[in-house]
């Protein structure tokens, strides 16, 4: 009885993985074969769409549209989830749980609703689309995840350490710099790059929040309609993917390890 | 009544509490504290959860600024000076060991804002790593410290300061019986050795007792009574205090006649009894008087006919509670439901007296405290 159920677990899981993955591996399949039809057998080894990727001037405006946005959202939704995570973890105050469960939101709100109903918005208000509409439209769905993880931080951090700092002669900034900091700053680089990654790998908002400037989705969107483009989007998304899975790793591995400085839970579940 | 702490109050307060009310909102913490502490002294606050214990603590390290009221310390007015520029330091409840810092570069922390050379930091942090036994762990981080050794590193944190004060909260309540009964013992010498003024806060009053020169009783944000251990243990000023710290008997007793110097009072279960004006507390009024109290140790349970007390009275041992070198009777007496406890030394050639038994109860009345409300 037992065995039986331990078995079809098993298959289950595997069964699994194998849906989730396996389009995904088709991508640095196709990036790497000679053909520009995307079907098998495979006709042969080749880096020529990645070359190619290297002359490609309007990938490039892409790619730094990308960064811009990127590198923008990362900050702001940090330093407004520093500022919520405090906030929740430091004070209590009338409404927080709603609050706090309003700011949450957009984690589950579909992106297409976020998407339209933030360009209506824009349109009502008369404001140009641009990139920064883009920023404006990442951070709303960002700052989500960086108050989670630095709720975390804030959580394991207790406040009679920075009291016993205080309490030891050093004054409020220098409490910050020699305590606070220290023991946040692996969640903070930890927000950092999930933001930044999550900005980076967005389509809807961007798509329909940008103007004339484009990001990288919405670039590899546009290539989607030339066929013979369509291995160097492979190209180029093979590297997306692994740039991704990349930051994302690195930003789990340093939660863990501001979470284990503190001496608490490191399963994600903390969160 | 002469107390052996009245020829101390000529020197200077350390600590003058006046008048000190908190208020969190609407909740008021504190009621109205006026205290002075000492100088060198070992003075605890005590009193049951939510008294107030931990809010008092943190007015006078500056990390709760009295609603009104003064507190000041060596003299000066501490009214709007931050707790950075105390003269005191904390020993926090959890410690608060900085877990990113080593042992060593915790207790130096202070001594850094100090902006103090490296090389006297380091001879400071061995000195007093050393005075608290811990100087082979300077490289150690706080997780990897025991409850017992992360206290010594909190308390080293604090003495390395040299504060007029050391502030503790509740600092033994994370360790096992057995350390804490080392750590008051250690706490308690060091204390006299160094002669820093420490408050202590707790709600064991049996460490209060152990460690303290001075303790003030806290309840519902105010001091019902602040004396040495002996003279709260013998002359609690009311029920609730006497209740508190060690175990009391309370009898329902009144004033049956007066006269100049004496009072005779009709006890139940206990009969009458002459006390003398003068052993009243001065709260007391005699009109009042509605229970007496009696400890367990001031009683005797009577093993031979010949065994001399002032007045016995005859009673049923319903329960007994061995200890070794002790036993606890429960024994009740005619005229009174709730039987009394009384707490024997069990000497040689003395053996237990069953429950069910009749025994002698003896007592005298120089063990008897009058209290009336
Ligand atoms: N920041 C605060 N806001 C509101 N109420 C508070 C605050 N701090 C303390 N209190 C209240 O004041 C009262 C006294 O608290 P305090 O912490 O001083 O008690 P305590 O005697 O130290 O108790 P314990 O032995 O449990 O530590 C409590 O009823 C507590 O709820
Ligand atoms: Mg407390």
């Amino acid at each position: 009885m037992k065995w039986i159920s331990v078995k079809w677990l098993t298959v289950y899981a595997v069964v699994y993985m194998i849906f989730l993955y396996a389009p995904v591996i088709l991508l640095p399949l196709f990036a790497f074969n000679t053909s520009t039809i995307i079907a098998f057998p495979l006709s042969g080894f080749t880096t020529e769409w990645f070359v190619g990727l290297w002359y490609t001037d309007t990938l490039h405006t892409a790619l730094g549209n990308s960064m811009i946005v990127g590198v923008t959202t990362a900050l702001v939704s940090t330093l407004l989830g520093a500022f919520a995570a405090r906030a929740s973890a430091r004070f209590a105050f009338p409404g927080k749980t709603g609050i706090v469960g309003l700011i949450m939101l957009p984690l589950v709100l579909p992106e297409i609703i976020v998407a339209v109903a933030l360009l209506v918005m824009l349109n009502q208000l008369g404001m140009p689309l641009s990139l920064w509409t883009v920023v404006g439209g990442h951070v709303l769905i960002c700052t989500p995840f960086s108050i989670a993880i630095l709720s975390s931080a804030y959580r394991g951090l207790d406040r009679e350490l920075e009291e016993a700092s205080f309490d030891l002669g050093e004054s409020r900034w220098g409490t910050f710099r020699r305590v606070t900091l220290p023991l946040v700053l692996p969640g903070v680089i930890s927000s950092l790059l999930i933001t930044f990654t999550i900005s980076l790998d967005e389509f809807i908002i961007a798509f329909f929040l940008t103007g004339t400037d484009v990001t990288l989705p919405v670039y590899i969107w546009s290539q989607l309609r030339f066929p013979a483009k369509l291995p160097s989007v492979m190209a180029l998304g093979t590297i997306l993917l692994a740039v991704s899975v990349l930051l994302l790793i690195l930003a789990e591995a340093l939660r863990r390890r501001s979470a284990a400085r503190q001496g608490v839970d490191t399963t994600l579940a903390g969160v | 009544m002469t107390r052996k702490d009245d020829m101390n109050d000529s020197i200077k307060p350390m600590i003058e509490i006046r008048d000190v009310i908190k208020k969190f909102g609407t909740f008021t913490a504190l009621h109205g504290i006026t205290a002075d502490i000492r100088e060198g002294e070992f003075f605890s606050l005590l009193g049951p959860s939510g008294c107030g214990k931990t809010t008092l603590l943190r007015a006078i390290a500056g990390f709760e600024p009295p609603t009104s009221g003064t507190v000041a310390i060596a003299g000066k007015d501490m009214a709007g000076i931050p707790a950075n520029r105390r003269p005191t330091n904390m020993v926090f409840q959890s410690y608060a060991i900085f877990p990113h810092l080593n042992v060593e570069e915790n207790v130096g922390y202070g001594l850094k804002t100090r902006k103090m050379p490296k090389a006297e930091i380091a001879r400071e942090v061995a000195e007093v790593l050393s005075l608290v036994d811990m100087k082979n762990y300077g490289k150690r981080k706080a997780h990897e410290l025991s409850g017992g050794q992360r206290q010594r590193v909190a308390l080293a944190r604090a003495l390395v300061m040299r504060p007029k004060v050391i502030l503790l909260d509740e600092p033994l309540s994370a360790l096992d019986k057995k350390l804490r009964d080392q750590m008051q013992m250690e706490l308690r010498s060091l204390q006299r050795s160094i002669g820093i003024t420490f408050i202590l806060v707790t709600h064991d009053q049996e460490e209060a007792l152990i460690m303290s020169d001075r303790i003030a009783v806290m309840f519902d944000g105010q001091i019902e009574q602040l004396d040495t251990p002996e003279g709260l243990y013998r002359h609690p000023v009311n029920k609730r205090v006497a209740s508190f710290i060690g175990v009391m008997n309370f009898l329902p007793a009144r004033v049956t006649a007066l006269s100049d110097t004496h009072l005779t009072l009709g006890i139940a279960a206990l009969g009458e009894a002459q006390v003398p004006r003068d052993r009243l507390g001065k709260d007391v009024n005699p009109d009042k008087i509605d229970t007496i109290g009696v400890r367990p140790e001031m009683l005797t349970v009577l093993f031979d006919q010949d065994e001399r007390s002032q007045n016995k009275v005859k009673g049923e041992v319903v329960d007994t509670e061995y200890y070794g070198d002790m036993t606890y009777y429960e024994v009740r007496l005619p005229g009174h439901d709730k039987p009394l406890t009384i707490s024997m030394r069990n000497t040689a050639g003395r053996s237990v007296v069953a429950p069910g038994s009749t025994v002698s109860v003896g007592w005298g009345i120089e063990s008897i405290v009058v209290f009336g409300e």
